[in-house]
């Protein structure tokens, strides 16, 4: 750590000059070792052959999808993590609060990205208790595309993690979902979206499950049908477990703020969907033709 | 320097420079009830804070200059989301930010020409009452631990022993306001008391020390149940609500009022009406004349 008093006359300079609020701009100066490898500006050892093996056997996070209704925005993740063709968790959670209204999900290694939720919990409440008032949306967003950037080296190194953020905006009272790739972002996403190693198939099943305006039950049982198909037709997203009782991680974020759904309420859904496929293993069918 | 001052003189007259700049702000009280730890202080400003969150089941009040305690709150929220991120967030604690505060204010009394005058208090919720904690350190770096409750600045020494008076263990939150606001306009009821007339503009026609109003009052809480952050402001209609009921409970056990029992202090003079918390609210560094103990 740096020094507590780095000031004339025994002032903690560093704890009590005025500054930007925010945390990590804190611990760039005060402490740089205790952020996320590459948050530091310097480089990571060149890769060789024998490095390249070891990044892809690190545990990786994968699928995410989120879909926006009437009340806010529902996120979900399947449980997986996958060390290249081993399953290295069964019970992994990759949904997190970020704050009381917004929720962050990560796709990618698995350690960094844990770093990155634990830094930008602190980073919004951080600023929040500074300034007595929360971030914007937007801000919150601005300040995730900015840590995704900081990750830039080590992401062309294999170390890639990318996040889903989604939120509800109290100015205009919408949920919002915002992307990011390893150079940054954000981009804003509407209706729905799906990250990780499954979204193509979550993206495909979302896009003829999804409606304008569904309401909160709708828009979770949409998540949970998208996870199903990714586990369906991705190695590396596990569907519902049943022996282990292992269920998606489910997250609504609404005017009452972010809510994680417990695990029976999770188990519900996933075992209305599972008893479902039983009778019908694609799903359900959307119509052929647009109805007129 | 050209004349010698002994260090004796110099520590005394920088505590008495810090003990009058507190002295003219106006008190607030920090309590212990069933459910949590209740923080309230006289400001009429919404925005500029004498009472803030630090971190999930820490809070910070303070009184005297508000651009030095704003300084110093920074600094413990910093320290506090330092800490939390370096371990665990249980890993940050009020005895060990309490700790830091005492370090900081001590060597800046007696390393620089002016000390902070400002009085703070930290108190962290505990699971059950008896793990409670509630600090309290002045200008000089002095640390009390306070069992149950305090009450600081302005005229603290009347306000505490009002608060003596009304304070019980495992109150609610209703009686808990109450006893507060027993204790807050405590000084104000006592010079009324002894002069009898409607002299202190801060008093009603009956003698009982004004209302503090939802508007006049800044009220948080820890409360014990909530999960993660337990700090919360209580404000609006919610705040007012319960000074309603706080108040109808008051007037429902103790029909006459109590102006006789309240102990006279002449000479004291009522309390400002300035709140101390804006830029311009008697922060101008004039000492004025000390007021009678």
């Amino acid at each position: 750590m740096g020094e507590f008093f780095g000031g004339t006359a025994g002032q903690p300079a560093a704890f009590m000059t005025a500054r930007v609020p925010s945390f990590t701009d804190f611990l760039a100066g005060y402490a740089p070792d205790m952020l996320p490898v590459g948050f530091r500006g310097r480089d990571l050892p060149a890769g060789d052959g024998a490095s390249n093996e070891v990044i892809k056997n690190l545990p990786h996070a994968t699928t995410i999808v989120a879909v926006i209704c009437e009340r806010g925005v529902v996120m979900a993740g399947d449980r997986r993590a996958t060390s290249g063709n081993m399953i290295s968790k069964r019970d992994a959670e990759k949904v997190y609060r970020s704050d009381e209204f917004s929720a962050m999900a990560i796709a990618g290694v698995f350690a960094i990205g844990l770093e990155f939720v634990r830094l930008f919990q602190v980073e919004l409440e951080h600023y929040e208790k500074m300034e007595g008032r929360a971030l914007s949306l937007e801000g919150k967003a601005n300040r995730l595309a900015k840590m995704v950037r900081d990750n830039l080296g080590p992401a062309m190194q294999g170390l890639a993690v990318v996040p889903l953020f989604t939120g509800y905006d109290e100015e205009t009272g919408i949920g919002r979902i915002f992307s990011y790739d390893v150079a940054g972002g954000p981009y804003e996403e509407h209706r729905y979206y799906s990250i990780g190693s499954g979204s193509i198939f979550a993206k495909g099943s979302l896009k003829k499950l999804y409606r304008d305006d569904m309401s909160l039950q709708d828009a979770v049982l949409a998540c949970v049908q998208a996870l199903y198909d990714a586990a369906d037709d991705d190695s590396a997203t596990g569907g519902p477990d049943l022996t282990r009782q292992l269920f998606p991680i489910i997250a609504t974020i609404t005017d009452d703020g972010f809510r994680r759904l417990p695990d029976s309420e999770s188990a519900e859904y996933a075992q209305q969907v599972v008893s479902e496929r039983m009778q019908s293993p694609d799903g359900p069918n959307a119509p052929l033709r647009t109805a007129s | 320097m050209p004349f010698y001052v002994s260090p004796e003189q110099q520590m005394r007259d920088k505590s008495d420079y810090a003990r009058k700049g507190v002295g003219r702000s106006r008190s607030s009280v920090v309590l212990q009830y069933a459910g949590g730890i209740l923080l309230a202080t006289p400001n009429a400003s919404t925005v500029l804070h004498k009472i803030s969150e630090i971190y999930d089941r820490i809070a910070f009040a303070a009184v005297g200059r508000y651009n030095e305690y704003e300084v110093l709150r920074k600094a413990g929220v910093t320290y506090a989301d330092l800490t939390g991120y370096s371990f665990d967030r249980g890993d940050v604690t009020a005895r060990g930010l309490a700790n830091w505060y005492a370090q900081q204010l001590g060597t800046s009394f007696t390393e620089s020409m002016k000390p902070y005058e400002v009085e703070i208090v930290v108190a962290e919720v505990g699971a059950r009452p008896d793990d409670d904690q509630i600090y309290r350190i002045s200008w000089d770096g002095s640390v009390s631990d306070e069992p149950g409750f305090v009450a600081f600045g302005g005229q603290a020494d009347q306000v505490s022993a009002a608060l003596k008076e009304a304070f019980s263990d495992n109150m609610s939150l209703t009686e808990a306001l109450g006893a507060a606001l027993t204790a807050l306009t405590a000084p104000a009821a006592a010079p009324a008391a002894a002069a009898g007339t409607a002299a202190a503009t801060s008093t009603a026609a009956n003698g009982a020390p004004a209302e503090l109003t939802a508007a006049q009052l800044e009220v948080a809480i820890l409360d014990r149940a909530r999960a993660h952050r337990t700090f919360r402001r209580l404000q609006g209609p919610r705040l007012e609500e319960l000074l309603a009921e706080s108040r109808s409970a008051a007037a429902a056990a103790e029909p006459a009022p109590a102006a006789a029992e309240t102990t006279p202090a002449p000479g004291s003079a009522p309390a400002s009406d300035d709140p101390p918390t804006g830029p311009t609210a008697g922060n101008d560094g004039i000492p004025r004349p000390p007021k009678a103990k």
